[in-house]
């Protein structure tokens, strides 16, 4: 088995063995995606259920695209227009969607744990879609698929992760997923977004970004999220954009195979400058062609079920 | 799990002499190569369709379209599959559309992995007509499936395995058949 557990619910619980063969399976995934008809029947008659807690659109479109190319059947549910609006539990919705005999729920919620939560409770597979600031494994496999596709293997590698790290599970799922590649991750953005803690997971922290940049070979630019703390943790969005956006002449003096990447929505000219949004350094849209290509892996694997019944393949 | 072989039913020279047969038979079907596509079944397929192009080649003087398929993901036994699927890829490098397909893979049984090979040509396209060889036949088929040039018909019980043995994988040439124990 290339997936040891049930669910998918962050890079921590994954070991580097499992990260590099859902990659594997992803790569195949791709190829897919150039050939006439983009799906594959693998996942006939199985039924995937998208529970979104919390508005989503790139995450919940990359998720229903990836079931669609596995021919799974789709329900797609979202609190707004769900019995969560009228006071029903995250258990009892969980339940009720288990006694319809669902095979696996894809789980987006503000609050971290969710998704481990529902795990220990259903029997059918849980994905995280992102659970508060904890963990968003998805994105975190995509950005190191991406990583990979362009430099290779990742050890040794430099890779900044600069913005609001405090409540980025962008963040999380990346320096658990990197560390375990072996990359060197260091963190970079205002004093107010980077908590001191985080330096226990063996992570760098540096509030220049020059320095933090210098020898840099991936730069993931995290979204400021505007919405969350509005004046809070920096002054404003131009002085945030003049000491920590990714311009320009930022990126001229990165060396010259460095990559800018960005798990979107992006703020343009807050955390990163059009110039470079639309710029050679940028692998955004590798990105998030890659995003369908990783879900389709972890659910394709994660219904794998029963190891070991086939014999020798022969048929 | 062992796989004990009993013996040998090909040698290299047989294996090869049956190829330059399935070749010629190939040729005289299609009255020629005009239109015609090589698709090998991952993984011994593959090397074999190669053999069969390179038969037709010494014969007819052409080069026939090759590629390689991939059908893991059109299985039919998602919740059977082997402890880590071995997943490789599909090489279409020409247009199945018109084509004349001729489909290889090493051993035909149950015909499930024809089945699942059919559902992805056809999603690369239309072709004329897709038409099968396979070196060994062993028969037990669970499907109506049927082969259009076979190596060689090798009656077998359904505890036997039959191993394509090619230089691309295992350094020799030969096909064996064994018995799997200690399941």
């Amino acid at each position: 088995m290339i997936l040891k557990n049930k669910d998918v619910l962050g890079l921590e619980e994954l070991s580097a063995e499992e990260i590099l063969g859902v990659l594997e399976i992803a790569s195949r995934f791709r190829a897919v995606f150039d050939r006439p008809v983009r799906s594959v029947p693998i996942m006939r008659g199985r039924t995937v259920v998208n529970f979104f807690h919390e508005p989503s659109t790139r995450t919940r479109i990359s998720f229903e695209l990836a079931e669609k190319r596995l021919s799974a059947d789709i329900v797609n549910f979202s609190t707004a227009t769900s019995s969560f609006s009228k006071g029903e539990t995250l258990r009892d919705t969980a339940e009720n969607l288990a006694a319809m005999k669902i095979d696996m729920l894809i789980i987006r919620h503000g609050s971290a744990g969710a998704s481990h939560y529902l795990a220990k409770v259903l029997e059918c597979s849980v994905i995280n879609a992102g659970d508060g600031a904890h963990e968003h494994p998805t994105q975190g496999l995509l950005d190191i698929m991406t990583m990979r596709q362009r430099l290779g293997d990742l050890r040794g590698k430099k890779v900044t992760i600069i913005g609001d790290i405090a409540h980025s599970r962008v963040a999380r799922s990346n320096i658990w997923g990197l560390k375990k590649l072996g990359a060197e991750v260091t963190l970079c953005g205002p004093p107010t977004m980077v908590p001191g803690g985080l330096a226990h997971l063996g992570v760098n922290i540096e509030f220049d970004l020059k320095k933090a940049v210098a020898d840099a070979d991936v730069l993931n630019v995290l979204r400021i999220q505007l919405e969350r703390h509005s004046s809070k943790s920096f002054p404003g969005n131009r002085e945030y954009h003049r000491m920590y956006g990714i311009t320009e002449d930022l990126v001229r003096t990165l060396k010259p195979e460095a990559i800018v990447m960005h798990p979107g929505p992006m703020n343009r000219d807050v955390e990163i400058s059009s110039e470079v949004a639309d710029g050679p350094r940028q692998v955004i849209l590798d990105q998030v062609a890659n995003g369908v290509a990783v879900r389709m892996a972890l659910i394709y694997l994660l219904s794998g079920g029963d190891p070991g019944a086939l014999g020798v393949g022969q048929d | 799990m062992n796989f004990t072989e009993k013996a040998v039913i090909m040698n290299a020279s047989e294996m090869n002499r049956a190829i330059k047969r399935m070749a010629h038979e190939i040729i005289e079907a299609n009255k020629g190569v005009e239109n015609l596509a090589l698709l090998g079944v991952q993984r011994r397929g593959v090397p074999l369709a190669r053999m069969l192009g390179d038969a037709i080649k010494s014969v007819e003087g052409t080069e026939v379209p090759q590629g390689s398929l991939d059908i893991t993901f059109y299985r039919d036994d998602l919740s059977t599959l082997g402890p880590t699927p071995q997943v490789s890829s599909t090489e279409m490098p020409f247009d199945v559309n018109e084509k004349i397909i001729i489909l290889v893979d090493d051993v035909l049984y149950t015909g499930r992995t024809v089945r699942a090979a059919l559902d992805v040509i056809m999603d690369w396209g239309r072709p004329e007509a897709i038409r099968l060889a396979v070196l060994v036949d062993r028969g037990h088929r669970e499907l109506p499936i049927r082969p259009d040039f076979v190596g060689k018909n090798v009656p077998t019980s359904l505890r036997e395995i039959i191993k394509v043995k090619v230089m691309d994988f295992d350094e020799k040439e030969e096909v064996v058949v064994g018995e799997v124990d200690g399941k």
